[in-house]
């Protein structure tokens, strides 16, 4: 007869609290501890996307197998960033799903799946891109404007926050930050005249914290570079792409969509703050500690939502707290990030709308690239040199990893910009050249200098984000299907598979039992490698 | 080096997609001048005309002529459109182009589409491009002399290394079909989609040779490329893959046709017999 010990209740308390889901606010500022996890958007707070992790290696990588696929129920290109915590897989599928996967074996663990009215419209479809966790909760932001606490363990919904109507053309597709107790989001919308803003909101119960209004009103500083008029009504300036932060600065960096009407930009005649920008938020507070911008009165729909990265170097031989951000508008620029003040700046790819940068990084027009009713040839074109894809940084090669297109030009457009509530705003549109194959190139940027030190050429552009490894290698993804490794000191492919699926996600890697994999979105499926 | 092309009759003027295309009539001279077959909402003024001229010349002439003549797109001088025979349809095609084609929707605002609308419309009185040549005989040709079937599907029947011309009279002017016969490389045909990761690249046509790592040379069209591979489908037909590692030369030859010219290959004659012929085809599935 065999017996069984019984735990004391206590013990069996203890047991189970130790198995709940706990990423404090501390745990992710010192996700460097933790390499096997994978707790924020951009793997850590400075978005680096940088793996220590050590079993894959340029002499291993070509050995790279599938490990397992989980597949959607939903059809729709996935565009997120896994979350992985403690071997457990936390995913934002289309429209507005959320799925707990074992890491181990694909198999899901819970859903989670909010109705969604299908009157929400965006420009560029109903795409998330990812989560945030805090505690032991996940943070979503859902396409028709709510900011949603889910509890990490389960999937059971914790509170529902509304964060604007999105009747006027406001969606939210960008994954949360959490900063201490607060979760830090962002909007969608500048292609319908919406008026751009951040927001916090606190994350035990949802309730509002501050917002800065990426448009100033009239009685704030900055809406004179609006004109005169009610153009800063619907100015747009989105806030569509998830920022880094700064714990010892504690400043978080955000980029900001273009100024609206889009490609007219006679209502608005000034520099349309903080459109084009990256701003330095207190996330306490919300206050604005200094901003920077990129592209003054932007007329070609090149917002400034890059990724922002933090990173700490030596320029002149003097140690500097840095920002790296290569813009849409094909320049790669280098500010000091507790100050603001440009540093350098460089064309990273072919563009015909600036001479350069004068000494304070702003812009040196060259006349003529306006858009017209006739039609302006542009380098780049509207999608920009760069794009949301999250870039990497590794500090092993002090190279800054990014997807980018090049020789590509477009036709701009302007005509008469009506605005109608909910509706496009845009004032003119691009066209691409007939017969041209612009491509699409991973580049490898030296942080410090703007200097291209290689590239990978792409069939075509890419949204797929990068990882780099302090192994020495870099993955990223490809719109035509593949998923690939290259030798991160010099581009040289070392390993790729055809998912057979678009790939508009940023890989990430993270540890299973003690074995390291790979996962990347691709169609609508999670792939994930192993050797 | 470059490859030795295939000599195999190559007729590269029907493409796979059209262009802007609203697509010339039929072949009999132009009968008297009669009322518009599109009835527009509002009545010209000819400052409205001399406003929609202009931005057609802006929009529009690159491909139709400047005049409505045609080119690599239809003519639009004619009087009444295959794919707009009214004028909200005619609004449209300009505003939304043509899916499948290369015909681009129109960047302007509704006002202005209006008046290219417009436009378009008061050209239906001119008088179009006279095509001479005997329908019947240029079947022969086509069949026979000119060998085109070789490389060009018509109706099911015929190659697949050039462009399908079943409705290519609906898609080129005839003066655009005479020049490609004459000079095939004049122009090929390309596309408006910058990104191509799927098979839409045909849509843009690209002669490509390659040189592989243990010296096999081989010449085709590209069906299909990505990052790392070049699908292309030889003369013969067949398709050949590779992955771009495995290749010592890729060459694009960017805006060439391998098709041979027919201007000494035919007569005068002949080429006005195969122009009407081709000016025939117009199966628009």
């Amino acid at each position: 007869m065999k017996t069984f010990c019984l735990l004391p209740l206590t013990a069996m308390l203890a047991v189970s609290a130790a198995a709940q889901v706990s990423v404090p606010f501390e745990r992710i500022r010192d996700s460097s501890k933790e390499p096997g996890n994978w707790l924020t958007h951009g793997g850590d707070y400075a978005g680096h996307r940088y793996s220590t992790l050590g079993q894959l290696t340029p002499a291993n990588v070509a050995r790279l197998k599938t490990a397992w696929i989980y597949q959607s129920r939903e059809a729709g290109r996935w565009e997120a960033t896994p979350l992985v915590v403690d071997g457990v897989i936390y995913i934002t599928e289309r429209p507005n799903v959320i799925t707990a996967i074992d890491g181990k074996t694909g198999r899901p663990l819970w859903n989670y799946r909010r109705p969604m009215s299908d009157q929400a419209t965006g420009c560029c479809g109903a795409v998330n891109r990812g989560l945030a966790i805090l505690g032991d909760a996940l943070y979503v932001n859902t396409f028709d404007c709510h900011l949603v606490c889910i509890e990490a363990s389960t999937g059971k919904e914790r509170w529902d926050t509304v964060v604007t109507d999105y009747r006027p053309g406001y969606t939210m597709t960008a994954a949360p930050l959490a900063v201490k107790d607060k979760i830090i989001v962002g909007i969608s919308g500048g292609e319908y005249g919406v008026r751009g803003f951040l927001d916090a909101y606190d994350a035990k119960t949802g309730a509002h914290a501050w917002r800065f209004w990426t448009v100033p009103a009239t009685n704030q500083p900055g809406n004179e570079t609006w004109g005169t008029n009610d153009a800063w009504k619907t100015g747009g300036v989105a806030t569509w792409a998830t920022g880094t932060y700064d714990p010892d600065l504690n400043l978080v960096y955000w980029g900001t969509g273009n100024p609206g009407p889009d490609y007219n930009g006679d209502l608005r005649p000034g520099d349309d703050l903080y459109a084009c920008c990256v701003v330095a938020i207190d996330p306490d507070s919300g206050t604005l500690r200094w901003h920077f911008q990129y592209t003054p009165h932007d007329v070609h729909d090149w917002d400034s939502c890059e990724v922002p990265l933090p990173i700490d170097a030596t320029i002149n031989g003097k140690p500097r707290k840095l920002l790296m951000q290569a813009n849409r508008n094909a320049f790669f620029y280098v500010l000091d990030r507790a100050t603001g003040e440009f540093i350098t700046g460089k064309a990273f790819a072919k563009q015909t709308w600036a001479s350069g940068l004068d000494a304070k990084g702003r812009p040196i027009l060259i006349p003529g690239k306006e858009p017209n009713a006739e039609g302006v040839l542009v380098y780049p074109g509207l999608e920009g040199s760069a794009n949301w894809p999250a870039p990497a940084y590794s500090p092993l090669t002090g190279l800054f990893y990014v997807q980018t297109q090049d020789d590509y030009g477009q036709i701009y457009y302007k005509h008469k910009a009506d605005y109608n509530v909910g509706n496009d705003y845009e004032g003119g549109g691009a066209r691409n050249l007939l017969g041209a194959e612009p491509y699409g190139a991973l580049k490898a940027i030296e942080a410090t200098t703007g200097t291209v030190k290689w590239e990978f050429k792409e069939q075509s552009s890419c949204d797929a984000g990068v990882l780099a490894t302090a192994t020495g290698l870099v993955f990223s993804g490809t719109s035509d299907g593949y998923v690939y490794a290259l030798n991160a000191a010099t581009g040289e492919p070392l390993w790729r598979f055809q998912t057979g699926g678009t790939i508009l996600a940023p890989p990430v890697t993270f540890l299973v039992d003690g074995k390291q994999y790979l996962a990347i979105a691709a169609g609508s499926a999670l792939f994930t490698f192993a050797l | 080096m470059p490859l030795p092309i295939c000599r195999a009759l190559f007729f590269l003027v029907g493409a796979v997609a059209p262009l802007t295309l609203l697509a010339q009539d039929h072949l009999e001279p132009s009968p008297p001048a009669k009322p518009a077959a599109i009835v527009a909402g509002a009545s010209e003024s000819p400052v409205d005309l001399d406003q929609g001229r202009h931005l057609f010349e802006a929009h529009c002439a690159t491909c139709h002529g400047p005049n409505g003549e045609g080119g690599k797109g239809p003519t639009l001088a004619q009087p009444s459109l295959p794919r707009a025979s009214d004028y909200e349809s005619l609004l449209k095609i300009i505003s939304g182009g043509i899916n499948g084609t290369e015909m681009p929707p129109a960047h302007m605002e509704r006002k202005d589409i209006e008046l290219v609308a417009k436009f378009v419309k008061s050209l239906n009185s001119r008088p179009r491009e006279a095509v001479s040549g005997n329908v019947e005989r240029g079947a022969q040709i086509y069949a026979k002399k000119g060998g085109c079937a070789q490389c060009h599907m018509l109706d099911g029947q015929g190659g697949v290394f050039g462009p399908n011309l079943s409705d290519v009279g609906l898609r080129r002017s005839p003066e655009y079909l005479r020049r490609s016969l004459v000079d095939p490389s004049a122009d090929v045909p390309q596309s408006y989609v910058a990104w191509r990761t799927d098979i839409s690249l045909p849509e843009n046509f690209l002669f490509v040779r390659l040189v592989t790592r243990d010296g096999q040379e081989i010449s085709g069209v590209r069906v299909n490329e990505d990052t790392f591979s070049i699908q292309i489908r030889q003369a013969n037909g067949a398709i050949k893959s590779c992955f771009k590692s495995e290749l010592a030369e890729l060459h694009k030859d960017t805006g060439k046709s391998p098709m041979p010219s027919y201007a000494t290959a035919l007569t005068t004659n002949e080429l006005d017999d195969l122009v009407a012929f081709l000016t025939s085809l117009r199966h628009n599935k």
